[in-house]
């Protein structure tokens, strides 16, 4: 478990992390979202004991980073944002090293450095020098790295930046599969990619505490205001009008294209997918694109991490629940919101 | 340690730095050697030895240089510093592994003594005295150049620094020949050097009342010795800077064949002071 109580990061009178509170449950994939220069990286820096907080405890699994840096350590793997390698040694004679540092006992170091080495499949690279490798490869010495010793906690700081889909595939699966026996805590600046692995999600904007929930719940909270997205052949005053037929359809905006279809952006109750769909059909008026407006959810995303703090606010508020009067998404707005996603926090 | 000792020495000679630093400092002392001792024909090792000493100066930079500033730089240290092992055990492994390195062309140079006793007389016990002394001021020496990579992200820069620290410590003995010795100079002297110990204090520890505590109470102290007996103070900052002459305690060796002990431990006392302070420079980096 890691308890991390009221962070707080100075860099020249400048706040990088401001007060930030969250824990991470056993067995947890923690995901921490923020845009860049959110203080991801800053947070993760002082969990692992690289940097030393301004204010605020981080506590390892019952050992305090400050006061008992040893035993804390001993519990955390870390992946820093450029994996640490030292490109004149062989992938193999650094995983060593690595073993060394981490105080694995000699009879075990073997066995582990030929489990991480498989887990993540460097079995071909092993006597590589890593000056020789390319960036997935060295991702991933920096994975298997941060796994020796199967420590409790892994720490993966944006583990996918950089690698080709491909990769980013086989990434993620890894971290499901060492999730099964670890809490891993990944970092990204990227939606999707937290919503596809990670079971918890921590939103932090300028190193302040924005939400922290499951991304099913979070995506139920942002995706109140639901947005359908179709495309059909034919002219706009016929879509117009099956659109107006449908009871569930609150409005509607359309675009017409130059290709003779007509864009319309609706926003809906409930679920009218298959009704559109036979009313259409119905008009002889065929359905080339019918979705849900994923959008949405990246741009309450987007709007919750906005550089301006009004805009900021009322996204905040949307994921709360509660309703931030427009004139109080000043200082005192965020105050309040910010208590409620603490409150929020504790009812998981 | 020994993980990152053993790192440090591995990367020293699967790179160039190490063999380049054994070999420059084998060819000198070889030469020195040779004329010296083969050619000239004097039986002490040691005054070829300290022929050799201003070679360290331009060395020593070259192999301390990427110490600290290479970690910093690739961001390794990131590896170092969240590992189990502690910022001491680290700096020391580092140090560790540059003795090492530095022994090698000692242990080399310790057979010339006994190449001049294949040919007549020699003097081994001095000889081998000397060599100890050399050794730990090479081991002062790379302390210093420790520090300043410890302090910059460059190696050029901690290349350059320690360079002219070193240049510095080789020309003391003459620098402070030109310091006053009148008593009002020492005074002046004196609260330069408190002004310096104050800042370096103030920028370690972050807490000013300590540094205006320790300004006020040195400040205390110095004029109130000066008024008590101004005549004491007549060229105590030469004699007491003079104390800290690395080559005087060296040549003592070298040269008077004088087993020096207070110069080793003056070696000994700074290796620790300067290893001490590289720890703190860590240290006080994870907190700005």
């Amino acid at each position: 478990m890691v308890e991390v109580k009221n962070l707080v990061k100075c860099y020249g009178g400048r706040n990088a992390v401001d007060h930030l509170s969250f824990t991470v449950e056993d067995g947890q994939i923690f995901g921490f979202l923020g845009p860049n220069g959110a203080g991801k990286t800053t947070t993760m820096n002082i969990m692992t004991g690289y940097l030393a907080a301004t204010e605020g405890d981080v506590v390892i699994e019952g050992h305090n980073v400050l006061e008992e840096p040893e035993a804390a350590k001993r519990c955390i793997g870390y992946l820093p944002e450029l994996p640490p390698l030292y490109p004149d040694m062989t992938v193999l004679e650094y995983l060593r090293f690595v073993a060394e540092l981490k105080r694995i006992p000699k009879t075990e170091r073997e066995n582990q450095i030929g489990r991480c080495v498989a887990l993540t499949h460097l079995e071909e690279m092993s006597n590589r020098l890593i000056r020789n490798l390319s960036k997935g490869y060295r991702q991933r010495v920096g994975l298997a790295q941060a796994m020796l010793g199967f420590p409790k906690i892994i720490i993966l700081d944006e583990p996918t930046v950089g690698l080709d889909p491909k990769q980013v595939v086989e990434i993620r699966d890894l971290i499901r599969q060492l999730a099964r026996e670890h809490t891993v805590i990944i970092s990204s600046h990227i939606l999707s990619e937290i919503r596809a692995v990670c079971d918890h999600v921590l939103i932090i904007r300028k190193g302040r505490f924005v939400a922290c929930d499951t991304p099913e719940h979070l995506e139920e909270l942002l995706s109140s205001t639901d947005q359908l997205a179709l495309t059909a052949r034919g002219s706009r005053s016929a879509v117009e009008s099956i659109l107006a037929g449908q009871a569930q359809v609150r409005s509607h905006v359309l675009t017409e294209n130059s290709d003779g279809t007509v864009h319309a952006e609706l926003t809906v109750e409930g679920d009218p997918r298959e009704q559109l769909f036979y009313a259409f059909a119905e008009a002889k008026c065929p359905l080339v694109e019918l979705g849900v407006r994923m959008a949405s959810l990246e741009d309450v995303f987007l709007d919750l991490t906005d550089d301006d703090d009004a805009v900021a606010a009322k996204a905040a508020a949307l994921l709360t629940g509660s309703s931030v009067p427009e004139e109080a998404a000043a200082p005192e707005g965020e105050e309040a919101e910010e208590k409620e996603g603490t409150g929020n926090e504790s009812d998981l | 340690m020994k993980a990152i000792y053993k790192r440090e020495f591995h990367s020293y000679f699967n790179s160039m730095t190490g063999w380049l630093f054994v070999a420059v400092m084998t060819l000198f002392v070889g030469i020195y050697f040779m004329a010296y001792n083969l050619f000239a024909g004097q039986p002490y090792f040691s005054s070829a030895l300290s022929g050799t000493l201003f070679v360290f100066m331009v060395l020593i930079p070259i192999l301390t240089m990427r110490s600290m500033a290479e970690e910093r730089h690739s961001k390794t240290d990131q590896l170092l510093l969240t590992s189990p092992a502690s910022v001491t055990s680290v700096v020391l492994g580092k140090y560790f592994a540059l003795l090492s390195v530095l022994a090698v062309p000692v242990l080399i140079s310790c057979l010339c003594p006994l190449i001049i006793k294949l040919n007549g007389t020699a003097f081994l016990r001095a000889d081998y005295a000397t060599i100890l002394a050399f050794f730990l001021l090479g081991a002062v020496e790379i302390a210093v150049g420790l520090l300043i990579s410890a302090l910059t992200e460059s190696q050029i820069i901690a290349a350059v620094g320690t360079f002219c620290i070193l240049l510095v410590l080789y020309l003391w003995d003459g620098l402070t020949s030109y310091l006053p010795t009148s008593a009002g100079g020492s005074l002046g002297g004196l609260f330069i050097v408190l002004a310096i110990v104050c800042f370096l204090l103030n920028s370690l520890s972050d807490n000013w009342k300590i540094t205006v505590g320790t300004a006020v109470a040195g400040t205390a102290v110095l004029l109130g010795f000066y008024w008590h007996d101004s005549s004491k103070f007549k060229s105590l900052l030469p004699d007491a800077l003079g104390k800290f002459s690395l080559l005087n305690a060296f040549d003592s060796f070298a040269s008077d064949h004088v087993f020096d002990l207070s110069g080793l431990l003056l070696y000994l006392s700074l290796i620790a002071l300067l290893v001490f302070l590289t720890v703190q420079v860590i240290q006080k980096r994870r907190w700005n």
